[in-house]
């Protein structure tokens, strides 16, 4: 299951990512294996998505959330 | 100013890094170029000590030295490239200490470059106040470099960190980090035997990025793509492992030294405001509100200024004129010069409050929601949530508007930004649409109460943002994208605006216009200045022989309009008279003559020169005379060829498309040069919106007829 399947409120661990490029920005950010990661919100329109990881609130488009696997 | 030492600033986005250059450097700062490169470089000067002087840099803001933008690439080439004039004795790490972990991922690899580091820990009072607790001593010797824990924010700890930089040594001290030998042991050794390298990171970064890098010979990046080929380096992969190496040290290193009690108080309040300003409903009411706002601010607070200024260089010119010897010298610097300046000058205002309302909104986090929020339209349009405040500013002026549009970090959505920002009606198209449409559209109320004339004002504001829309969703297919267009952006947490940067922005983007715009603008002004004054010897002979004649005939109604006769002759005889009358074939099908053809050139400088020139042409007394004595001269007009009455409604309509679509701004030309820092897109630009104004005044003109 991959991060763009969560909807606000709910959790998960990130477990890898799909894509090799965008792991690596993702993990600059603090997305790491291990992390928890939570939901927050969607924007208006439904996409991007604000989450909570690694301490502070990251936003991504529901594009890049989705290389994100989580447990 | 000779400096003693050169420090770079280097942290992460959102951590205050700029505050504290602000801090250290006061207004004895300026923005030049790093050479070859199109990103701005800020450059000022700080005391430290008794009778040091260091020169400070602030490099752009990156999570890493990987870079995602052009503007994150100079980091890592300024850090490797010893003989880079930027290239730092000492770097600053800024650092969020609410945020460590991920903050210090940028510190690992920067202190991997082996360059003397000192960490500053910002926003410390604020991890406080969360119940973060940070033992910077531990912290220090861990890291083998001076840590200083500072607030930019509120002043604190300013005076420890220039003890810090005074007494830091200059040699690198800090302690050996992640192994990075193993990430690709050939590669790296055969890399450092190549440039010369006995620093594993620093071969290894080259390896990665060299291709951006322009320190090395075509041959040298030959051979560096034949030992990654060699060796099987794949560079995405590498990265990856490195990332994860750095961080499995950081929670080493990280181990004991926070505290936290008072876990994530934080974002109670964001959360709460987030609530409202992203709401579905109520965040898009309340942008619409705040929109509304600056909109207004743009144009009502400037009013008064504008109005000075235009004043004071009108009585700078009158004064001039009576007291400097009369000659085509004073006429040149009076007419040519000043008024140049005055057309840089009117601006200020309203460049300075953008900047102003821009600055606050970045500054409390706003502008992070903004971006969220309307993404998902944006993108449609091939643009993205941070054109928003570009297109709305825009309304008021183009030029403060695409200086804004540097916020955009992808490089395709920003030069769309910039190359449709300019469609959206300016203010400087309303003195232009007012005299027109009360000119074509009768006074009538439709419904019993809603002007027409109004209507019709408002359908062009309408026009004018449906052509941006579309033109950048044209774009979006045209333009090639340098980069993989993603967003992965940081929240920031809301928080007070700081009053000193907002004025510092105001004062620094107001500077940076009158400079570097300014310089272009006026050398216009002077060659529309020649062209306007001067014509062929003979004609102009020509024309002295016969007003003199007039004069000498005492003929008092003549002489009345004597002086103004004159210098409408003049002009159309001048070489821009003789210009207007030479495109006339093109713009006959769009239903103008050659008189709004000179219009139509004077407009180049400026589009509200438009009502003046009409003014100059129809003899009207003063262009400062009320608006109904021009626009009863040109309900008389006729036609200069068939003699039947110029200002049709065809005519009107098809002349006000044409100012709606056309790009009759130098000083937007001259911004579009300074941001893209080629003329590639300034006359791109210019190509596209003649074409676009050209045709649609065409088409509207000949279906209208």
């Amino acid at each position: 299951m991959n991060l763009s399947q969560l909807t606000p409120g709910e959790r998960g661990t990130i477990v890898s990512f799909t894509d090799l490029e965008m792991s690596v920005k993702l993990m600059e950010m603090g997305c790491l294996p291990g992390e928890i990661v939570e939901v927050e919100r969607f924007a208006p329109l439904g996409d991007p998505i604000a989450i909570r990881v690694a301490g502070y609130q990251l936003c991504l488009r529901k594009n890049e959330a989705s290389v994100i696997i989580i447990s | 100013m000779a400096a003693d030492l050169k420090i770079a600033l280097v942290g992460n986005p959102n951590t205050g890094k700029s505050t504290l250059f602000n801090l250290l450097t006061g207004l004895n700062q300026k923005i030049g170029n790093f050479p070859g490169i199109t990103v701005d470089k800020k450059t000022g000067f700080c005391k430290i000590g008794d009778d040091k002087t260091a020169e400070v840099v602030d490099l752009p803001g990156t999570y890493s030295l990987y870079p995602k933008s052009k503007d994150e690439s100079i980091v890592f080439q300024i850090l490797a490239d010893r003989e880079n004039r930027s290239h730092p004795d000492l770097i600053v790490l800024v650092a969020d200490a609410t945020n460590l972990r991920r903050n210090l991922l940028l510190y690992t690899q920067v202190a991997d470059l082996q360059i003397p580091v000192i960490l500053a820990l910002n926003m410390t009072d604020m991890a406080k106040k969360e119940g973060l607790a940070i033992d910077i001593d531990q912290l220090s010797k861990n890291l083998g470099v001076q840590v200083v824990a500072i607030s930019a924010r509120n002043n604190i700890g300013l005076k420890e960190l220039k003890e810090a930089i005074a007494n830091a040594p200059s040699i690198p001290t800090q302690e050996p980090g992640t192994d990075i030998q193993v990430l690709a042991p050939e590669a790296i050794a055969a890399t450092g035997q190549l440039i010369k390298t006995t620093n594993p990171y620093f071969a290894l970064q080259v390896l990665h990025q060299h291709s951006e890098m322009d320190i090395y010979t075509p041959e040298q990046h030959q051979q560096l793509n034949q030992i990654a080929s060699e060796h099987n380096f794949e560079s995405s992969k590498i990265q990856t492992a490195e990332t994860v190496a750095r961080y499995r040290y950081l929670g080493t290193i990280l181990s004991g030294i926070i505290t936290d009690t008072g876990a994530q108080k934080k974002f109670i309040m964001s959360d709460r405001i987030d609530k409202v300003l992203t709401h579905k409903v109520w965040g898009f009411a309340i942008f619409l509100l705040i929109l509304l706002f600056v909109f207004n601010a743009i144009f009502s607070w400037s009013a008064y200024p504008m109005d000075m200024i235009e004043e004071g260089f009108a009585r700078l010119t009158d004064l001039g004129h009576e007291h400097l010897p009369e000659g085509m010298l004073t006429d040149l610097l009076l007419d040519g010069v000043v008024a140049g300046l005055g057309g840089i000058v009117i601006f200020i205002p309203q460049i300075a409050i953008l900047f102003a309302l821009i600055s606050i909104m970045e500054d409390t986090g706003y502008m992070a929601r903004v971006t969220f929020m309307m993404d998902r339209i944006m993108r449609k349009f091939g643009l993205s949530g941070k054109s928003v405040v570009p297109m709305i500013g825009s309304l008021a002026c183009a030029v403060p508007s695409i200086m804004s549009a540097r916020n955009i970090e992808n490089w395709k959505d920003r030069i769309i930004t910039i190359m449709v920002a300019p469609l959206v009606s300016c203010s400087a198209r309303l003195p232009v649409y007012t005299l027109l449409i009360s000119l074509i559209i009768p006074d009538e109320k439709v419904l019993g109460f809603i002007s027409l004339q109004a209507l019709t004002l408002m359908g062009m504001y309408l026009i004018s943002i449906i052509a941006a829309v579309l033109v950048a969703f044209v774009m979006k297919f045209l333009i090639k994208a340098k980069e993989k267009s993603y967003f992965i952006m940081e929240m920031p947490v809301y928080q007070r605006p700081r009053w000193n940067n907002v004025l510092l922005t105001m004062y620094e983007k107001s500077k940076t216009f009158v400079f570097e715009a300014g310089k272009v603008i006026i050398a216009i002004s002077i060659v529309l200045w020649v062209m306007a004054s001067f014509g062929p010897s003979d004609r102009f002979e020509r024309i002295d022989q016969k007003y003199e004649k007039i004069e000498l005939q005492q003929d008092s109604l003549a002489i009345s309009t004597l002086e103004r006769d004159r210098s409408a002759e003049k002009l159309e005889n001048s070489y821009v008279g003789i210009l207007g009358q030479t495109i006339e074939p093109a713009i006959r099908p769009l239903g103008f003559d050659w008189k709004i053809g000179i219009a139509l050139i004077t407009s180049f400088a400026a589009r509200e020169a438009f009502v003046g020139t009409m003014a100059t042409i129809y003899s009207v007394d003063s262009a400062d005379e009320e608006a109904t004595t021009i626009r009863n001269k040109l309900k008389g007009a006729t036609d200069a060829n068939t003699g039947l009455p110029l200002f049709t409604f065809a005519t009107g309509f098809s002349l006000m498309l044409f100012y709606a679509f056309a790009m009759q701004c130098m000083s937007t030309v001259a911004i579009v040069y300074r941001e893209t820092k080629s003329w590639k897109w300034p006359m791109i630009q210019l190509v596209y919106m003649t074409a676009l104004a050209y045709f649609a005044s065409l088409i509207a003109y000949q279906l209208l007829r």
